[in-house]
């Protein structure tokens, strides 16, 4: 069977938000209209090769997922009629029309009504990741589990649980109300931060080839920020995934080892993605409504604008941090905030602030507070201190390549002493 | 036939590659880097993990209300599951050679450390036929 080429596959997963939009308005039943639209992309991905693309490619899959729909609707009445006869006044085939396809403004609608539900606040992060993945970016539920290293079955499971808290919450398939958009919004894009987040860990994993997270996390920002274009906080977002993404080449080593930022080779960063971020950025922060991913997003462009480590504007990013600190109450902020003072007053003044977290609950017993005291340590030319700490960081975190960096970065400093 | 290799770490404080100096440490992991590309490539690697050490193990029971009681730190601990691989080979003989492979991974030095390595066998579901 022949394959369905990437420009195919890439129109294929920009359609099937829309259509999933264009069904969930008619049939208002999410769940329903979501497997349909699977059906159909499967249908398509296996025809399309064969007989070619179709002359309407949304109307194909309209058409076939409705009528997967209708057939559903069919044996759902069938099952009833056979235990009391009650038959819809409205005929199955009629409750979802396929008509002409619908106005790009009422697509577009739909597909920000669609982000929104799958990004509802009362869903858990993991789910409302995996819906979004699936709804919105079209990806496979087996492509999904690959991405997150579980079993197809158990990722089916997971979208499943998510489709049915859907239900139960009676979340509305519309643009949120004024009084509650602003706060919708935020939770849409925190998910999509998150899921870049995991991407970009997961990035420098080895032999194991994972779906691109970041990538498809890039891929809906930038049709949330097609949809919302007016919101400063939106194109921050974009700019700082975009301006982070820019460096993943230089990211890790030939070996899949973690290379930090002062050492990496910035002729192998992305300088497109570097001018696209700079640009959204350079429109947003003139119309006055700071938020946490704009200020994110000029720490990332200062970081990318100095020719090397050493000409990084610190003054600058340590003035960022102070705003960053006033509007919101992070710890990571706190910890970045502390390493931009240490690089503009020198070490000890650094580590006095990491003194002041050290009662922080949300630090307790996680290795980044130790990691980064041990950096510090290390400049501050306390090697023994600073090799305690990051064997101790080593020990505490998740990421078999931070660990296998910070226990090679000790056993440098061990090798110094010796 | 799957089988479960267990590597152990003696000890129940940090990995004791923690301490070593910097070659023998990126040795020792380019080594189980390149052990589990090979395993792969050869359609034998079902899965591997490896553990986060001992000192931030917990041990777990249900109390009388069935709500977890954990316990930490493990001094009597004489060695620690480090890690395991599940490999999926044809018969028991080339899960030990896989496994003295594994045991033979570089330590201190570049000295083979053939440190044992626990194997198991991984139950399998009943032939569909075992009903009848």
């Amino acid at each position: 069977m022949a394959a369905l080429d990437a420009a195919h596959q890439n129109l294929l997963r920009t359609l099937a938000p829309e259509v999933l939009g264009i069904l969930c308005r008619r049939t208002k039943d999410f769940a329903a209209a979501e497997d349909a639209v699977q059906e159909a992309l499967v249908a398509a991905a296996q025809q399309w090769p064969a007989e070619g693309l179709p002359a309407h490619p949304r109307a194909w899959l309209l058409q076939v997922a409705s009528r997967r729909l209708t057939d559903e609707a069919r044996m759902a009445i069938a099952r009833r009629a056979r235990e009391q006869i009650v038959v819809s006044l409205v005929p199955a085939e009629e409750q979802v029309v396929v008509g002409a396809d619908d106005g790009a403004e009422v697509l577009d609608d739909d597909s920000l009504a669609l982000l929104f539900m799958c990004c509802h606040p009362s869903l858990s992060p993991a789910s409302a990741i995996a819906l979004t993945l699936r709804a919105v970016a079209g990806l496979t539920t087996a492509e999904i589990g690959r991405a997150f290293l579980v079993p197809e079955a158990t990722m089916a499971q997971r979208i499943s649980r998510a489709k049915q808290a859907i239900k139960d919450s009676a979340v509305g398939f519309e643009r949120p109300g004024p009084e509650v958009f602003a706060a919708r919004l935020d939770a849409v894009m925190h998910v999509l931060y998150l899921l870049f987040s995991e991407g970009y860990a997961a990035s420098s994993g080895d032999a194991v080839v994972r779906t691109d997270l970041s990538g498809e996390a890039l891929r809906v920002t930038r049709l949330l920020h097609r949809l919302v274009p007016d919101e400063p906080e939106v194109s921050g977002l974009l700019a700082l995934l975009l301006l982070t993404d820019a460096r993943r080449a230089a990211r890790t080593g030939p070996g899949g080892e973690l290379v930090p930022l002062d050492q990496q080779d910035r002729s192998l960063w992305d300088r497109r993605a570097i001018a696209e971020g700079v640009a959204l950025l350079d429109a947003a922060l003139p119309l006055g409504r700071p938020g946490p991913y704009q200020l994110q997003a000029a720490v990332a462009a200062l970081h990318d604008e100095a020719p090397d480590a050493a000409h990084t504007d610190w003054p600058q990013i340590l003035a960022l941090y102070e705003v960053l600190r006033g509007l919101s109450d992070n710890p990571m902020v706190e910890l970045n905030h502390a390493i931009a003072t240490a690089m503009v007053y020198g070490p000890a003044a650094g580590l006095t602030l990491l003194d002041q977290l050290a009662g922080d609950a949300r630090l307790a017993g996680t290795h980044r507070l130790d990691a980064v005291r041990a950096h510090l340590m290390e400049r501050a030319g306390d090697a023994a201190g600073a090799i305690a700490l990051y064997r101790r960081a080593a020990g505490r975190t998740a990421s078999v390549v931070e660990r296998e960096y910070l226990l090679a970065h000790a056993a440098r400093l061990q090798d110094g002493l010796a | 036939m799957k089988y479960m290799l267990m590597m152990n770490a003696p000890g129940n404080g940090p990995y004791q590659i923690a301490s070593w100096p910097h070659q023998d440490l990126v040795r020792h992991i380019q080594f189980m880097k390149s052990f589990a590309k090979k395993l792969t490539a050869a359609g034998e690697l079902v899965t591997a993990e490896g553990l986060s050490g001992p000192d931030q193990a917990k041990r777990v029971r249900a109390g009388n209300d069935g709500k977890p009681i954990t316990d930490g730190v493990f001094p009597e601990a004489k060695e620690f599951l480090a890690g395991y691989w599940i490999v999926q080979v044809d018969s028991a003989e080339r899960a030990y050679q896989i496994a003295a492979e594994a045991s033979a991974a570089p330590g201190k030095g570049g000295a083979p450390l053939n440190m044992p390595i626990e194997v198991r066998e991984v139950m399998s579901a009943p032939p569909s036929d075992w009903e009848q």
